[in-house]
């Protein structure tokens, strides 16, 4: 594993007999996973190649046993690592060999639909298609949708701030949810936010989400629901050139359109794709833009006249637009398989997940393509380009010796382009462990130290899913120390500027 | 003024903290001063006045961004991007009408501080939901930065969430970023005369829950509806929804809503320069403005469940005879209370409590937002992790200490 987790702590894997019967107590029957080969499915999330067997797995069934295994965790110094449904692909569920694994799976459980306020209260292991589905009788939806929505829950969503294709124009996780109930790792339980706006003191829900399970354990979340769109149709254009596609996608947003959905795939995904599902993609092109405009109908016809006009401007070679519901899912069906089917191409791929100012795009696919020569290895890419989160796939092979080494390496070149050209290193995919040893090509030490701060106020003892996110652990104590440079203060006395 | 501290860039920012922990000393930390009556009455040993930090560093229109330092009057941002047909979606309400101030003084980084917001919060979300990135002295005298220019980032923490809504508690901010959504070709106003409140809730559930897709929905009782004079209804009240958007789709979605509301009772339109009066007037909550006839009225901020609004609303009018005015679709309400030592706050609290949300006293003399909480009380494990994470940022507490609680 290339990248280090913290120490073992002998002291307390001696005494996992006395742990394991201690959780057993608190959760009975069946919630503690003690065998090795039980819980060996949990030994890594979406991103494999890391893995480790947890101490001992729990599965809580009440937020009355959440708050005891946490504070008896606390009480004892054991680390705990919270997991959803274990499909984050930067590792923020890899389990610690200390570590209790924490699996919210049994909080499975819609609460209450609230149609009045546009809200509803699920369980953090519901899955996030499972709330549209809920819903959609009356004509709602839960707007963010990652593209592993059929798997994943709004208990991960929230610990990941997680996106999707549409939230260029509907937003992310933390712009959809109203409320929790979240556990501390001292077992104490808050309510933030509610089913109404706003924080009437610091938006602690805002800092909570996307924090990567490491500030709290969420029981309870409220989302807000939306109204669906009454239509929904999509452009596929071609482009002779990724400028081109690019200079597109700008002109089609500084005209004031926000399209549902705008996603990019270049040669090699689009080849992949359209072989995987032929879903009619032009193979004679550089890159393709799916352009989808949702609303009434004579909104969205209006729109897409525009977006016509836009992309002939923009010396688009192909133009075709969905006349049917069919014909717009087949639009999808290639890029929503982009991922397996770059699989069929390769024996291996790494996705990478950062996120460039939309204009930098032609000049990040250049540096990309030198940086393939350089490393021997093909990559595709997939792009949400309306907000600008690109997913360079490597493609590698894991049984060629040196080659994930290679992809990796490569990973890291790309995320450090992303921000050296004014992006960042993850728009969706979280930090975990995958990119945490880069976040000082982003972030300065001070930068870095006031996070964990934040870390040390919701969990003083560092014990709720340590080793991700921060590349250097400080002590809390070592943390809360003031510098005053009262030598090179500029106002000695009485201060006018 | 004395012992004003006016740094002109972030270095000096950081050199102005310093000093103030070097000394012993706390701040009050100052934009334009367009808010400054809001909160606790609390003293300060000098005043940061961060107005020197003043102007856009980078507006790419098409990349929907824009970063400027935190003294930068919003006026000044709004006319830049207006003209390229963008605008701050959050639709930040300017307190100066209500808190006797002059009007449109504020900036950038008030709106930011204060989380501000406008009608269009139902559909557009706060400022919260619109900045993006941060530079920001801390109250240990750091300088620290969070977020980037891009909208979909993961990368770390989200302070910005934190310093959004944190009224200068945590850090002083020197430079943000944030969101420059297109601003809407056009818009329309249709409302329902007369319609008593819970009635008037009613329609805006339905509204705001239909095909509708209307970006602000609001009631506005007879007296208070009065005193806007961009509705010329004679007399009672008047419960209005925006449309905003292109053409043709308003025509459309026109159709849903009045199908809707028709029958409510007597409907009315307004056009575009008409629609943008009224909804500026409900923004700035014009009818309680401190020129005005409920100018020493007291004002409270609640923020509930929409579907309780009308309870909320009835039980101030009918236990402390409180003017109201309904935004957010009933989650939002305005109660002018009359003037009063304790600011009613014992009826207002337990009020919401009943129902859910929070309650901030906005408007009351110096004296009575020294003796009662300002800001909505928390239970005790959230506020110790309030104070915590408060002390993570300041643990000194020189930044605006106490202008939310007491020792926060």
């Amino acid at each position: 594993m290339p990248v280090a987790m913290p120490q073992s702590d002998e002291a307390v894997l001696a005494r996992r007999a006395e742990i394991v019967a201690a959780l057993q107590h608190i959760v009975p029957g069946e919630g503690v996973i003690a065998l090795e080969h039980a819980m060996r499915p949990y030994e890594s999330d979406g991103l494999t190649a890391y893995r480790q067997l947890p101490m001992v797995v729990v599965l809580p069934e009440t937020t009355e046993q959440v708050a005891a295994v946490l504070s008896y965790c606390q009480r004892e110094g054991i680390k705990v690592v919270p997991r959803g449904a274990g499909t984050s692909l930067s590792g923020g569920a890899l389990p610690l060999s200390d570590g209790v694994l924490l699996g919210m799976a049994k909080f499975n459980h819609i609460r209450e639909i609230d149609f009045d306020n546009r809200v509803a209260v699920v369980e953090p292991g519901v899955t996030n298609l499972a709330v549209s589905q809920a819903v959609e009788h009356a004509g709602f939806y839960y707007a963010p949708d990652p593209s592993s929505q059929i798997a994943c829950t709004i208990g991960g969503n929230v610990a990941e701030n997680s996106g999707g294709v549409h939230c260029l124009k509907y937003g992310v996780t933390t712009n959809n949810v109203l409320g929790c109930e979240l556990v501390l790792m001292t077992g104490e339980i808050v309510r933030l936010g509610g089913r109404h706006l706003d924080s009437g003191g610091y938006d602690l829900l805002g800092i909570v989400t996307g924090s990567e399970g490491m500030l709290g354990v969420v029981t309870e979340v409220t989302v807000r629901i939306l109204k669906k769109p009454e239509s929904a149709r999509a452009a596929l254009v071609g482009f002779a050139t990724s400028e081109d596609a690019g200079d597109c996608v700008g002109r089609i947003i500084g005209a004031g359109i926000i399209p549902g959905g705008m996603e990019m795939m270049d040669r090699p995904a689009i080849h992949a794709a359209e072989e995987f599902v032929h879903a009619g993609y032009p193979l004679d092109v550089e890159a393709l833009l799916i352009v989808e405009l949702d609303g009434p109908r004579a909104e969205v016809d209006h729109l897409l006249e525009r977006v016509q006009e836009t992309a002939r401007q923009c010396r688009a070679v192909t133009y075709r637009v969905s006349n049917s519901e069919d014909e717009r899912l087949l639009f999808w069906a290639g890029r929503k398989a982009a991922f397996p089917a770059v699989g069929r191409i390769s024996p291996d791929y790494y996705c990478m997940d950062g996120t460039i100012p939309r204009g930098q795009l032609p000049l990040v696919l250049r540096r990309m393509q030198d940086m393939s020569v350089k490393y021997g290895l093909r990559v595709a890419n997939v792009f949400h380009a309306g907000d600008g989160n690109l997913h360079p796939l490597i493609l590698y092979d894991a049984n060629k010796p040196g080659e994930l080494e290679r992809a990796e390496q490569f990973g890291a070149d790309i995320l450090r382009l992303c921000v050296e050209v004014g992006g960042v290193l993850t728009g969706e995919h979280g930090v975990g462990v995958e990119k945490r040893d880069l976040m000082p090509a982003m972030f300065s030490e001070a930068d870095l130290n006031q996070q964990q701060r934040v870390k040390c106020a919701f969990d003083d003892k560092g014990l709720l899913n340590p080793g991700k996110v921060f590349p250097t652990l400080h002590r809390c104590a070592e943390l809360g120390r003031i510098h005053v440079h009262a030598g090179q203060v500029a106002f000695p006395d009485l201060p006018r500027f | 003024m004395n012992n004003t501290l006016k740094p002109h860039d972030a270095a000096e920012v950081e050199q102005a903290v310093q000093w103030a922990l070097a000394g012993g000393k706390t701040l009050e930390l100052v934009g334009r001063g367009s808010k400054r009556a809001i909160g606790r009455a609390a003293q300060w040993d000098a005043t940061l006045d961060l107005s020197g930090l003043s102007g856009v560093t980078l507006y790419e229109p098409a990349e929907l961004v824009l970063s400027a330092k935190a003294g930068t009057p919003l006026a000044e941002i709004d006319a830049l991007i207006a003209g390229s047909g963008q605008e701050l979606a959050f639709e930040p309400m300017d307190y100066g009408p209500l808190l006797g101030a002059a009007a449109a003084t504020g900036t950038i980084g008030g709106a930011v501080a204060a989380n501000l917001s406008g009608p269009r919060r139902i559909k557009a979300g706060a400022a919260r939901d619109h900045f993006l990135g941060v530079n920001a002295v801390s109250g240990r005298g750091e300088t620290f930065k969070s977020g980037g220019r891009v909208v979909k980032n993961v990368t770390g923490y989200d302070l910005c969430k934190l310093l959004a809504g944190s009224w200068g508690t945590l850090a002083a901010m020197t430079e943000v970023t944030l969101k420059t959504p297109p601003r809407a070709e056009t818009e329309e106003t249709v409302f329902v005369l007369n319609l008593d409140e819970v009635t008037a809730g009613k329609l805006m559930t339905a509204i705001v829950g239909s095909a509708a897709d209307v970006s602000a929905a609001a009631h506005l009782p007879a007296p208070v509806a009065a005193r806007i004079g961009a509705i010329t209804a004679p007399g009672g009240a008047v419960t209005a929804f925006r449309l905003e958007g292109v053409a043709p789709s308003i025509t459309h979605r026109k159709a849903v809503l009045e199908k809707l509301a028709a029958p409510f009772g007597t409907l009315g339109t307004l056009g575009d320069g008409p629609s943008r009066a009224l909804w500026r007037a409900v923004r700035d909550v014009e009818p309680f403005a401190a020129a005005g006839p409920a100018g020493e009225r007291t004002i409270w901020r609640i923020s509930t469940a929409p579907s309780r609004g009308a309870e909320v609303g009835r039980a101030l009018v009918e236990r402390a005879e409180a003017e109201i005015i309904y935004d957010w679709a009933g989650g939002l309400i305005w109660a002018a209370l009359p003037a009063a030592d304790d600011a009613g706050t014992a009826l207002v609290r337990s009020t919401v409590a009943a129902a859910g949300g929070h309650a901030t006293l906005i408007r009351a003399p110096v004296a009575v937002r020294a003796a009662i909480d300002v800001f909505e009380p928390e239970p005790a494990a959230l506020a110790a992790l309030t104070k915590r994470v408060r002390e993570s940022f300041d643990p000194r507490g020189v930044l605006n200490a106490g202008r939310m609680w007491a020792g926060v």
